[in-house]
């Protein structure tokens, strides 16, 4: 099932890879890794490892690391395409799902699946970290940099910004 | 903890809040609120909508968050969506939709260009071979902190479940589809059983 890379196939890739992306963006990468690297081989490990970076370093919400992808498919049209196909139906699904819960008043359902998703969204985004460590960490210094970072964020309440920043910083000097 | 009152989500207008945003303000909220988001916008949706504007108790906000969590796609771009159609309907979703990711999309589109031009430049292939190695460090610290609350709880069905996924998904790379298909029903009534022997 390989799709050709043209726009209809990003929307369709993205479409229907969204409406399985429990627990947000960053539990779809392992997906997004393996449609994009692994399937099609649209673009390398270096590649999206570098893609995952730049939608880090960019503001705003994680799922950006989509046009990305799009853009190095198919440039400016594949970014935006990637991009609606990713968020366009489950932004539809999450309207017409708020307007009928609106009305169906205290269901326990939502809890209840809000609560069987924790584990299996934790776990997605715990391969997520494997995906991109694989991806991104060739040499043993650039494994210490990331648990350095990892160390850091983890304990400290330090803006995300300046820790890349200071990787960038050491990886310009050389010593990634 | 005192007793909550119950939320109030009928239509009447809230007397104690500030009155509700046009579309103009819902795209240029939203669009600041993305902007400022490095490594996720959430604090900062929070900060803005509930704090700054005042358009949601914390409470309110909370229970939006968590419907457009445990719904499918990225959490915040559906929580824009919800938050949009609450105040303004469907023009309202367009407009917070867009302004949460029309602006990031131009600089990410930027820079994606810049890269496809200078990406082999060594310089910035090592910047970028940094800046990947910090972003790695970022979702492992994250995936951390949301996992000790499960790990504290020592609760075994829940890690057993987050372990399976990490091991599909991580290591065999099975496609996501297949395993959410197992994932899903099981965690649910895993968590269902859980419920009701609680209860009884």
């Amino acid at each position: 099932m390989i799709a050709p890379a043209s726009l209809f196939g990003i929307a369709v890739t993205f479409g229907w890879l969204s409406l399985f992306a429990v627990g947000g963006a960053a539990a779809a990468i392992p997906e997004i890794h393996r449609i994009a690297v692994e399937l099609n081989h649209w673009m390398s490990d270096t590649q999206f490892a570098d893609a995952y970076a730049i939608s880090q370093l960019s503001p705003g919400p994680n799922v950006l690391i989509v046009s990305l992808v799009g853009y190095h498919v198919a440039g400016i049209a594949g970014a935006l395409v990637a991009t609606l196909a990713m968020c366009g139906p489950t932004a539809a699904l999450a309207y017409a799902v708020s307007r009928l819960l609106h009305r169906a008043g205290n269901s326990p359902w939502p809890s209840l699946i809000q609560q069987a998703l924790v584990p299996i969204s934790i776990g997605l985004m715990a391969a997520s970290g494997l995906v991109v460590a694989i991806a991104a960490d060739g040499s043993m210094a650039a494994a210490a940099l990331t648990l350095v970072a990892a160390v850091i964020a983890a304990v400290t309440r330090l803006n995300p910004v300046w820790l890349l920043l200071a990787g960038g910083l050491l990886g310009a000097a050389g010593l990634v | 903890m005192p007793p909550e009152l119950p939320v109030t989500t009928s239509a009447s207008p809230h007397i104690d809040k500030p009155a509700l945003p046009g579309l103009l303000e819902l795209f240029v909220a939203f669009a600041g609120m993305s902007l400022a988001g490095f490594g996720g916008v959430l604090v900062f949706a929070r900060r803005a909508i509930v704090d700054k504007y005042r358009w949601m108790t914390a409470d309110e906000f909370n229970e939006t968050f968590a419907l457009c969590h445990f719904l499918p796609g990225p959490n915040i771009v559906n929580l824009s969506v919800v938050f949009g159609a609450r105040i303004r309907g469907v023009a309202g979703s367009i407009a917070a939709f867009t302004g949460l990711l029309g602006p990031p999309f131009l600089i990410v589109t930027a820079l994606a260009m810049i890269y496809a031009r200078y990406g082999d430049l060594p310089v910035l292939r090592r910047v970028l071979d940094g800046v990947s190695c910090a972003a790695v460090g970022l979702l492992l610290a994250v995936t951390w902190r949301m996992m000790l609350p499960l790990l504290k709880r020592r609760d075994p069905s829940a890690i057993g479940l987050l372990l399976a996924v990490f091991v599909t998904i991580g290591v065999l790379r099975w496609p996501l589809p297949q395993v959410l298909l197992v994932a899903v029903p099981a965690s649910l009534g895993i968590t269902f059983l859980v419920r009701r022997r609680a209860k009884s």
